[in-house]
């Protein structure tokens, strides 16, 4: 098991450095800074000399390259090409945001879809099942972005004709939230609709996915056996069948998880939501390559994490599961 | 589908379909068993059968496939849902009731009308919304299928290779896959489209093929590893076939199952990953319509518009939903195996 954990870390290392150089290297071979910084209005010559300075963008790529990891390691992903302003602050303040989204979501989605799978493995082929899968093909089949722009409609067309504030449709927080519970609610009332939005995609992947691994376990000799010694049919579901189930479902939600903290960029974009998917959109549409960089190897480095998390809590789950 | 109704289904009409072949030597491929051949645990009786010199007919194992995909209402219905709406892209000439550049200033931002059957609406500029969505939807189609394709093809040429080779090959393409998948991929394609393939539908659907061939490359790796040890591979390397021969000729029919039900779940993907990239302003440019695009210039009128954004959305969804329907039927048809794991 050490050995395992010990080698699963060193190569997620060198995948990292792997991701790492493809980041650069790609994002350097489609961009030029250089270029970048003759497109910006108002800046003189010598302002872009500076700055060639500053960041070696005369250099060869593999220095330019060595140069960003040092900026990365030591100096929290470096500034961006124009202002010069530090990166990380951002960064760190939208991978707050997005965590509280997706934690609330995905955290939503689990125990929903826990509960439809699992009831419509127990009742496989009842109207329940049906139209539980039914559902999750449509919502495995909604654009991400489009349930978002249905429900600011729904919602704002509430609004205008009800006088009624359920939900806001945009931003993290109003002008003035207050403190304590009423930045709270404030907060809640701003995340729902995201929430929900992301919660769909989990929700229809994951309850599929519970009901197969029920019906897999249910049905397995075990099981069997604990209904044949007499226990009681609560006590097979919930402490045989049901803890079992719930193994594989660990694996997909860790993946999923990790490439969430990349992926809410739509929800966030449709409600402005200050999180890492319009940090990385706003500076992807401004054109300055480090901090489109930094975006993306956090995201690398959270997918990285994520999967190794998944390995590791399937053996430790799973006792049939070797690792070594 | 449990494992018990799936065999009981399929049982009786196999060994209709075993044909005995006298004089079929261990030297004649099983060309056509993708079941059998792929996933020996379910069909134990078709595995003695050409281990004991019997041949399964090739056609019959399609006329079973076929009848299985046909007895799946769902599937057989959006199909002809599909077929309908792929006409009605390629006919868009002659179906759409008005050009998608045509202004008609007596309706500018119109509620879907009979009023010169504006039965979508009509934007802001007083263009007719249900011709531009049937012009986005064939753009939207053509770009999903040219990436399905693609994807295909490049998944299962990487994933013959790394299962058929083995050994150090493998590793190299498979680290190439972990690495693929540990990008963020909406993320990782936007970067690429902003800077190499905004515009054409040909660049966008290039960009997106050539990130989500992964999964395909790792169902073909693993059908081809355990392909590998069957004695009609060794047989056919004893009779001299080369290593292409083997794979393309060999080993492929073998795992066609897996492969058009992973294609046909990629369209699927691809229409929503490039709605997707076109709402946000990086996919397929105007003056081409492209769903997400329409939604996205929809969106821009305000939340009074409510035409604009929904009906190219309701179309987004019809198509993708009627492809997910196709690949559970194909599953069911072509793939017994993986319905069970699904």
């Amino acid at each position: 098991m050490v050995t395992y954990v010990i080698r699963r870390l060193l190569y997620s290392i060198v995948v990292l450095f792997a991701a790492s150089v493809l980041v650069f290297w790609g994002l350097s071979l489609v961009t030029s800074p250089i270029g970048f910084l003759r497109m910006q209005p108002n800046i003189s010559e010598q302002t872009i000399q500076n700055i060639v300075e500053r960041k070696h963008l005369d250099e060869p790529i593999y220095v330019r390259y060595g140069y960003w990891i040092k900026d990365v390691v030591t100096n929290k992903f470096g500034t961006e090409t124009v202002s010069d302003q530090p990166i990380w602050p951002d960064l760190k303040r939208a991978m707050g945001h997005t965590l509280q989204l997706i934690i609330a979501a995905e955290l939503l989605a689990i125990l929903l879809a826990v509960g439809i799978g699992v009831y419509s493995a127990l009742r496989q082929y009842s109207v329940f099942d049906y139209t539980a899968t039914t559902f999750s093909f449509v919502g495995l089949a909604i654009p991400v972005f489009w349930l978002a722009l249905m429900l600011q409609i729904l919602f704002v067309n509430i609004y205008l004709w009800f006088d009624v504030r359920i939900f806001y449709v945009a931003n993290l927080n109003s002008v003035d939230p207050g403190s304590g519970i009423h930045f709270f609610l404030d907060r809640a009332q701003h995340l729902a609709l995201p929430i929900l939005v992301l919660m769909v995609a989990s929700v229809a992947q994951y309850s599929r996915f519970m009901r197969a691994s029920m019906l897999e376990v249910v049905n397995a000799d075990y099981v069997r056996t604990a209904r044949a010694k007499g226990l009681e049919e609560r006590r097979v579901v919930m402490k045989h069948a049901f803890r079992n189930a719930l193994i594989p479902l660990v694996t997909i939600v860790a993946l999923n998880f990790g490439g969430l903290m990349g992926g809410a960029v739509v929800t966030e974009t449709v409600f402005a939501l200050d999180g890492m998917g319009l940090f990385f959109i706003t500076r992807l549409n401004a054109g300055d390559p480090y901090p489109v960089m930094a975006f993306l190897m956090v995201t690398a480095v959270f997918v990285i994490v994520f999967n190794l998390i998944a390995d590791l809590a399937y053996g430790w789950l799973d006792p049939r599961v070797r690792l070594d | 589908m449990t494992e018990n109704v799936s065999s009981a289904d399929r049982l009786p009409g196999e060994r209709d379909g075993v044909r005995v072949a006298p004089g079929a030597g261990a030297g004649t491929p099983p060309s056509a068993t993708p079941v059998a051949a792929g996933h020996p645990a379910v069909s134990s009786d078709l595995e003695l059968s050409y281990e004991s010199g019997l041949e399964v007919e090739a056609r019959s194992q399609w006329a079973y496939a076929r009848m299985r995909f046909f007895r799946h209402k769902l599937a057989v219905a959006s199909l002809i849902v599909l077929i309908i709406l792929s006409l009605v892209a390629i006919f868009a000439d002659q179906v759409a009731p008005h050009a998608y550049d045509e202004f008609d200033f007596e309706h500018i931002v119109a509620p879907p009308t009979l009023d010169g059957w504006h039965l979508f609406g009509t934007d802001e500029l007083g263009r007719d919304y249900l011709s531009r969505v049937i012009y986005g939807l064939r753009t939207s189609l053509w770009v999903a299928f040219f990436v399905a394709t693609l994807a295909t093809v490049i998944g299962t040429v990487v994933g013959a290779i790394a299962g058929y080779y083995g050994g150090v090959t493998d590793n190299a393409l498979m680290r190439l896959v972990d690495l693929v998948l540990v990008m963020p991929l909406l993320a990782v394609l936007l970067v690429l489209s902003a800077y190499l393939g905004q515009g054409k539908p040909v660049r966008v659907g290039l960009i997106v093929a050539l990130l989500i061939w992964v999964n395909l490359a790792r169902i073909v790796r693993g059908v081809f590893l355990s392909l590998r040890e069957k004695e009609f591979v060794e047989a056919a390397k004893a009779a001299g076939a080369g290593d292409l021969r083997i794979m393309f000729r060999h080993m492929l029919p073998s795992t066609i199952g897996p492969i058009m039900v992973t294609m046909t779940l990629l369209i699927a993907f691809a229409i929503l990953l490039e709605a997707a990239l076109s709402f946000l302003g990086f996919g397929v440019q105007p003056p081409t319509p492209a769903l997400g695009k329409l939604i996205a210039d929809g969106q821009v009128q305000g939340f009074a518009a409510w035409w604009l954004v929904t009906f190219p959305g309701l179309v987004i969804v019809i198509v993708a939903l009627a492809v997910n329907f196709i690949g559970d039927g194909l599953r069911d048809a072509l793939d017994p195996q993986q319905r069970l794991r699904a």
